[in-house]
């Protein structure tokens, strides 16, 4: 792969709760690229570490969440290693998030163009008043809304506007690196496909990265180019959308993609046998050894290594390991 | 042979005046007592879909027309037909943790209906009762009862609902979203559920959802609302495979199917104008509601409504590109849906 | 999650740690473990409680007809004989102050009591059955929002003369606490209303009366501990300063007509401070107790304001 290519390297991140029934492992070991003008999805279940992943990311996890180990490099830049200053300056304009229930907050007694101009001006990036006005309705432009919302309070427009109008606050600076966090959960499947098509123009427009986190596989199939799977807080495979939907390796995303409602299979339910481990106790060896339909001994004694072929694909399975990946 | 439910042009409005919404416009529909069937009620939000569910369960009143269950009017039920309505008729909603108190442990989920419906006559009974009921949706009764709804996941308090449906016994089921809040992981698994009550215990099932994908799965007829009105109903596989309505079909074309060789948005999506909205409403009912977005709408679309017409056998549109078809009438609804079940268990 | 829920930090965090199912503990290991993290909650409690003995123990070791003028040797500052000193009518202070701070307390709990429970009762009826109801309970709810209470209560005072019995001036002042609460229990109701629980206990054959009981009131304790130490604080303050003014029962001993009597009898000309001192320091304990109670329920009604470990 291209090294210069890649927008945003991501190296062994380790996220840990410290409550008080013991230290929760949010997330272990996550590493990955994303590549410039790529869309990457990052899926799992509820509680899987995805969203605290971002959050960590953006280095804004509170207590009694931290950030433990890790690397992420945005450019020639370690984010964990900026001063707190840099990071805040970072945020918006390098790396920009889209947080999930964003819609809800907006701040209601805020016109929309002021709450853009907000976070543009925190930036100090030297324009004047009128500069950072013309700003504000381009970034409406960006996310194809009327500019005529810039002078709407929040309560006046739908689902769908309002998620864009987050959109265009946290994408005003143009980063080049966009994570989305569950954008559309709460709008309707128009509405949602709407947002979605948004975001994908503007992405190309911009030449940005994307990264999708989500649960609903349907929606990474109709958008991403690369799927990357999170199992309790580890990530267990990583591969084109083609190949994670049609040949997927690990026996989770197999799971997954087979308990997916499609238009072929109606009648038929498939669903993952036992439930999600607690992130206290995490299983020894493989973390989803005691779920998996084809788990071998090695399994709940050895930790899988996440192994990389040469296209990029990797898995974290004994079936696969030593290279025997194909 | 009285039927089951009866929804006899049913309109329920909030609000008042010049802010009135019509959240229902005349909805009539029938489901048999001798054939149970499952019906979605597809839609998005603005729809009218959840609001019909709640006045199905007498948690709304209608502003016109009536609710019949099992021939008599909700409204004028006496104590003991009320009592067994409530019992009859069951739910199971949207949010996984907001139908426990949480103040109280799951069981009385559980208990509360048991004694208030003397469905046990001692303790021991009604702890086999919930046993067998939780055992049938593939969970531990150790390991759930006793424990407050904060200590279980999303997935398992909604499988207890279910439960809870299974242990009633209800005759009709009210499913409202009941797996849009649930990990798409999981939701096979409690839809499998539901299925099941269906077909081994003869329940019948309105499905309210938003997510057409579920409802392919589970159902077997299903009625697509706009604004409150019927647009296109029948046969679900035919709804979804090749539906005929323009709003069903910019609404099939934007599910996310989990599969590559179904990419959706080919059908461009139409803001509508701010005249064509004005002459909507200046229109009254002598319109089709779906004429501003509609990318085929012709003149005689902003002249009068629509009816149902059978656009092909089992399946109808309220739509004028299908006005050679013959023309439902308003009530037989219901009638549509229960030739289609003739097959099927 | 999906549904339109806000997903800030925090909810993640709970969303983690929920995920994380913690060991189930036992009721009174968890409400001491978690008064260690409320500090306000537990301060509070103790002072009450250290209050609460004093008046008892103390009732048991004083002769209360010391409380009285005349009944011993006046103006005697703190002594071993006299703990708190006397007053410059004859009163031992130290038996003052018991019989003083029970009599308060009285009047705090009845007036919060019957004041509450009115109150909490009529919002629920006003907000659960709605119509007619409603409209006059609530009509009713902003005229004694309006009326300056203390007025009155200065009023009906002056006109009963000093003559009421402790219990009496409870129920008075109540007549002013019951509409807050009122009021903000309708606005709880409302939308505990159309919950989801609210609407499967519904489906459980549950009648509306037992939704108010058994579901609504239970979702409503740390909210209503809350407003019975508001209107408690309320009623002290009010009995207190109607005491102060000389509106109280001048016979009976009471921690703000000792007040009133220092006022009158120029306590601070005379040098005797610990008539003035004894008074304040126990109204002040008492408030400062009210106030950390109040604060510590407060947390403890929203999640969002405590703190972690």
């Amino acid at each position: 792969m291209n090294e210069n290519n890649v927008a945003l390297r991501v190296k062994d991140l380790h996220v840990h709760y410290d409550t008080e029934d013991g230290v929760v492992k949010a997330v272990s070991g996550v590493s990955f690229d994303l590549h410039a003008n790529e869309r990457m999805g990052l899926v799992g279940e509820s509680g899987c570490g995805k969203s605290t992943m971002a959050l960590g990311l953006m280095r804004l996890i509170k207590e009694p969440g931290e950030v433990v180990a890790g690397e992420a490099w945005l450019g020639d830049k370690n984010l964990f290693a900026l001063s707190y200053e840099e990071m805040r300056m970072a945020r918006g304009l390098e790396i920009g998030m889209i947080p999930q229930g964003a819609m809800n907050s907006l701040v209601p007694v805020i016109r929309v163009k002021n709450q853009i101009i907000d976070a543009l001006a925190d930036h100090k990036l030297g324009l004047s008043k009128e500069q950072l006005e013309e700003r504000a309705l381009e970034a409406l432009d960006s996310v194809e809304l009327p500019r005529k919302v810039a002078d709407m309070y929040p309560h006046e427009l739908s689902g769908g506007m309002k998620q864009r109008v987050c959109a265009a606050i946290s994408l005003a600076m143009r980063p080049k690196v966009i994570i989305a966090d569950e954008p559309t959960s709460a709008l309707d499947v128009i509405t949602q496909r709407q947002v979605m098509e948004t975001i994908g123009r503007l992405q190309e427009r911009t030449n940005s990265a994307v990264i999708l986190i989500g649960h609903d596989m349907g929606l990474q199939a109709q958008f991403v180019n690369r799927v990357a799977v999170m199992y309790a807080g580890k990530l267990v495979e990583v591969g084109t959308v083609k190949e994670i939907f049609t040949d997927a390796l690990h026996p989770y995303t197999q799971l997954l993609i087979s308990s997916l409602p499609t238009l072929g299979s109606k009648g038929v339910f498939v669903s993952i046998p036992g439930i999600a481990p607690s992130l206290l106790e995490l299983p020894s060896g493989c973390v989803f050894h005691p779920r998996c339909p084809k788990a071998m001994a090695i399994c709940n004694q050895e930790e899988p290594v996440l192994h990389s072929d040469s296209s990029g694909r990797r898995v974290s399975c004994h079936l696969y390991g030593n290279g025997g990946m194909n | 042979m009285t039927h089951l439910l009866e929804l006899r042009n049913v309109t329920k409005v909030f609000g008042e005046g010049a802010k009135a919404t019509v959240a229902v416009d005349e909805v009539s529909l029938y489901l048999e007592s001798d054939k149970p069937s499952i019906i979605a009620v597809a839609g998005e939000s603005g729809s009218g879909k959840t609001t019909m569910g709640m006045t199905v369960l007498g948690f709304l009143r209608p502003t016109r027309g009536q609710i019949l269950y099992r021939g008599i009017d909700v409204d004028k039920m006496n104590a003991d037909q009320s009592i067994t309505y409530r019992r009859e008729v069951q739910a199971v909603f949207q949010d996984p943790f907001a139908s426990y108190n949480p103040f109280y442990k799951v069981d009385r989920l559980f208990e509360k209906p048991i004694a208030k419906f003397k469905l046990a006559s001692s303790q021991g009974e009604a702890r086999e009762l919930i046993e067998e009921a939780l055992n049938k949706v593939g969970l531990r009764p150790r390991e759930m009862l006793g424990r407050f709804p904060h200590q279980l996941s999303g997935g398992q308090r909604q499988r207890l609902v279910v439960a809870r449906a299974i242990l009633l016994n209800p005759q009709l089921l009210i499913a409202d979203e009941p797996v849009s809040m649930v990990d798409a992981s999981l939701r096979a698994g409690i839809l499998e559920k539901i299925r099941q009550l269906h077909d081994e215990l003869g329940i019948s099932v309105l499905y309210i959802t938003h997510d057409l994908t579920t409802a392919y799965h589970i159902s077997d007829g299903i009625m697509v609302l706009y604004q409150g009105s019927v647009v296109e109903a029948g046969d679900v596989d035919k709804v979804i495979k090749s539906p005929v309505h323009p709003y069903t079909q910019l609404l099939v074309d934007s599910i996310p199917w989990a599969d590559l060789t179904l990419k959706w948005g080919k059908q461009p999506i139409i803001e509508p104008t701010e005249e064509d909205l004005a002459r909507l409403a200046a229109a009254g009912t002598a319109c089709c509601k779906y004429a501003p977005r509609c990318p085929q709408a012709m003149p005689r679309c902003w002249e009068s409504r629509p009816p149902l017409f059978h656009a092909d056998s089992g399946r109808v549109a309220a739509c004028f590109l299908y006005e050679s078809g013959t023309t439902l009438e308003k009530d037989e609804l219901g009638g549509l849906f229960s030739a289609l079940n003739n097959g099927s268990s | 999650m999906k549904g339109g829920e806000t997903m800030t930090s925090s909810a993640t965090t709970q969303n983690v740690v929920a995920a994380a199912v913690p060991k189930p503990r036992s009721r009174l290991h968890g409400i001491l473990h978690y008064l260690k993290r409320n500090v306000n909650l537990a301060i509070g409690f103790s002072m009450l409680a250290i209050l609460i003995l004093f008046t008892l123990v103390g009732a048991f070791i004083v002769d209360l007809d010391d409380a009285y003028p005349g009944a011993v040797r006046a103006a005697r500052p703190p002594s071993a004989e006299h703990l708190f000193g006397t007053d410059g009518q004859g009163r031992d202070l130290f038996t003052v102050a018991v019989a003083g701070t029970w009599v308060t307390l009285q009047i705090g709990f009845i007036a919060a009591g019957v004041g509450l429970t009115a109150g909490v009762l009529l919002g629920f009826i006003s907000a659960y059955y709605g119509g007619t109801i409603d409209t006059i309970i609530r009509w009713a709810v902003d005229v004694f929002m309006t009326i300056p209470g203390f007025l009155i209560l200065i009023v009906l005072a002056a006109m009963l003369g000093g003559k009421v019995s402790t219990v009496g001036t409870g129920l008075i002042i109540s007549l002013f606490l019951w509409a807050g609460p009122a009021r903000v229990v309708r606005a709880q109701v409302l939308s505990l209303r159309e919950r989801q629980f609210v609407l499967m206990a519904k489906l459980s054959g549950l009648s509306n009366m037992e939704i108010i009981i058994e579901e609504l009131i239970p979702n409503l304790l740390p909210f209503l501990g809350a407003q019975l130490v508001g209107s408690v604080m309320s009623a002290v303050y009010s009995s207190s300063g109607l005491a102060i003014l000389g509106l109280g029962n001048l016979r009976e001993p009471q921690l703000g007509t000792t007040l009133y009597w220092m006022q009158g009898q120029g306590a601070l000309v005379r040098g005797l401070w610990w008539w003035v001192a004894v008074p304040v320091a126990f109204l002040c304990w008492a408030f400062v107790m009210l106030y950390l109670i109040s604060s510590g329920l407060d947390e403890l009604a929203n999640p969002r304001l405590r703190r972690r470990a």
